[in-house]
């Protein structure tokens, strides 16, 4: 299978603190990667790189085999990445509906009627078409990642990118979010997921990659990458039957 | 699925109310040469040009973040045009008009990539470092009276008109269209697919750039047009006061501040919020006009009393309380009948 993402050698410090650190690795098309590190270790730092909210120092990032290191955030999301953010970024003065509009016209770049059905369908399949109508500002923590994902999906993405969804679940509700991300994984979407919501991430990736201190630290398949004394370690503390 | 069960709607009653309502209202303004007085027609006038500038403005601050304390460069630039292209020219104003309209968006253009490289407050310091520097250059010009201004000629006001009335009751309905068609302007883009970018600029930069915006492009046409449609208001607002200088022109005062409290009091961010700020600030000026400075010191205290009671403004206050709209922007999801049952 052909990669849809590569990240060569990429590297970014602020001053002294490096957050990422001759970072490389792959993901083919169709796959889904679970990221895991501790806190502070540069997931999400990995996601504004890729993503291009930040710019590396130094290093390549190849979508679809193009190079697009030096591309704006706007460009790659309607090349085809989309991503959720850790910290929920709502249009707060907008309602659900029109949040997942924006993602629908800007990013998939729809219009009219096949905007709206796209909203629709998607705020059904995340659960917030009750609220479809409420100002973002106004939900609730869980809501407004919820909302995240809402917006990602809407943008139609090739290359699907969540980054924490799962914290705060209840078991039920981490269930069915597991099933969503299995579906829209079936449904052919590139997939990463930075997760500390263990056992949800298992169950979801092929392949999982470890991050501590900005670089790659492990990488193989979800269940011997948490049998490794190396993990292990990193994650005393953490539980892996959360 | 929701397929069939959800339908969505961008209207609602309190905007069909108000749509009538307007449409009521335009009628019996634009029959005003046949039931007001001369001195309530200027009034008017000079109230439909501030509704203009304070509807453009809020389109640059209230939505593209574009916070300029600079517009009064457009508003001279437009007026030492319209002079400019009438007496050197030999345009007749209404054309004039158009083309200081035209030429303040062609100027707004090398203007924007200059000054789109500060940010925040920098920017806003650059706008107005910028309306300077086109005050100064206006002054040098000895053609157009340099430092003490000129008067347009008597044959080209005349060319408007043959009669005073006539050219006051022209001049009135010309300021009424530059308010209809700024609120129009306005609403049209707000309502299309650029103004679901605009909306989410305002909201949250960061994640409308990671959505497919191109922030920079969306702000510069919104800078552009807007400055193109503020020099043509500057065209209207010289030909009605037929007299022009560096520093009635360009006067941070009259074409920004009066704007920007305007905005601030009815509410950034909303269509609605200029009208109602308009009719605030002129309500304020008339009752308060014979107290000299002390207008001044007035509007500053209406001005902090808004901003720590209502920091959203008049029409935000009412909004956060009725949720209402008078323009139909929004989209609301509605159940069908069908789905209830």
């Amino acid at each position: 299978m052909a990669p849809i993402l590569q990240l060569d050698k990429l590297s970014k410090a602020f001053g002294a603190v490096t957050v990422a650190d001759d970072l490389s690795f792959g993901l083919n098309s169709g796959e889904a990667l679970g990221v895991i590190g501790p806190n502070g270790a540069g997931k999400t730092t990995m996601f504004n790189l890729i993503t291009g909210t930040l710019a590396p120092d130094s290093g390549a990032i190849l979508f679809e085999g193009e190079n697009v290191t030096k591309h704006s955030a706007a460009r790659r999301c309607r090349a085809g990445m989309a991503r959720s953010f850790q910290v929920p970024q709502p249009f707060s003065g907008m309602s659900v509906f029109e949040n997942a509009m924006v993602a629908a016209t800007q990013a998939s770049g729809l219009s009219g009627q096949a905007a709206e059905q796209l909203c629709l369908d998607v705020l059904d399949q995340t659960a917030l078409l009750d609220k479809a109508n409420t100002l973002a500002g106004s939900l609730t923590l869980l809501d407004r990642k919820r909302l995240e994902l809402t917006r990602a999906l809407c943008a139609k993405p090739k290359l699907l990118m969540l980054d924490e969804i799962a914290g705060g679940l209840t078991e039920s509700e981490c269930t069915s979010l597991i099933q969503t991300i299995k579906d829209i994984h079936a449904s052919g979407v590139s997939i990463i997921w930075i997760e500390h919501v263990v056992h949800a991430l298992v169950a979801v990736v092929d392949r999982l990659i470890v991050i501590d201190f900005g670089s790659k630290i492990a990488e193989g398949a979800p269940k011997e990458i948490m049998a490794s004394p190396e993990v292990q370690e990193i994650y005393l503390g953490i539980e892996i039957d959360a | 699925m929701s397929n069939q069960t959800h339908s969505i709607s961008r209207t609602s009653q309190a905007a069909r109310v108000a749509g009538v309502l307007g449409a009521l209202v335009l009628m019996v303004l634009i029959a005003a040469p046949w039931w007001a007085g001369r001195a309530d027609m200027r009034l008017m006038g000079e109230l439909f040009l501030y509704l203009a500038l304070a509807s453009l403005w809020n389109l640059m601050a209230g939505y593209a973040g574009l916070v300029s304390v600079g517009q009064q460069a457009y508003v001279g630039f437009g007026g030492y045009m319209l002079f400019a292209l009438t007496i050197f020219g030999g345009l007749h104003p209404l054309y004039a008009i158009a083309g200081a309209g035209v030429l303040g968006a062609l100027i707004a253009i090398p203007v924007a990539t200059l000054i789109f490289r500060l940010r925040g407050a920098y920017f806003a310091i650059g706008t107005w470092v910028i309306a300077e520097v086109f005050r100064l250059s206006f002054a040098q010009i000895s053609a157009l009276g340099g430092g003490s201004g000129s008067s347009l000629p008597v044959g080209i006001v005349r060319s408007l008109a043959s009669s005073r009335s006539g050219r006051e009751s022209l001049a009135y309905w010309m300021a009424l269209g530059a308010a209809v068609t700024a609120i129009t302007v306005v609403y049209l883009l707000l309502r299309s697919r650029r103004g679901l970018a605009l909306t989410a600029i305002r909201d949250n930069e960061l994640a409308a750039g990671s959505l497919g915006i191109d922030i920079w492009r969306t702000k510069f046409v919104v800078y552009v047009v807007a400055s193109g449609l503020t020099a043509m208001l500057g065209a209207l607002i010289f030909l009605q006061k037929l007299r022009i200088s560096p520093d009635a022109a360009f006067s941070v005062n009259d074409w920004t501040a009066f704007v920007i409290f305007i905005v601030v009091i009815g509410g950034i961010g909303t269509i609605e919020g200029p009208i109602i700020g308009t009719l605030i600030f002129f309500a304020l000026r008339e009752t308060l006009a014979d107290l000299g400075t002390t207008y001044l010191i007035v509007l500053g205290i209406v001005a902090i009393v808004v901003m720590l009671k209502a920091p959203k403004g008049v029409w935000g206050f009412i909004v956060e309380r009725y949720d209402m709209q008078l323009f139909p922007l929004r989209y609301r999801v509605k159940l069908n009948d069908q789905a209830k049952r």
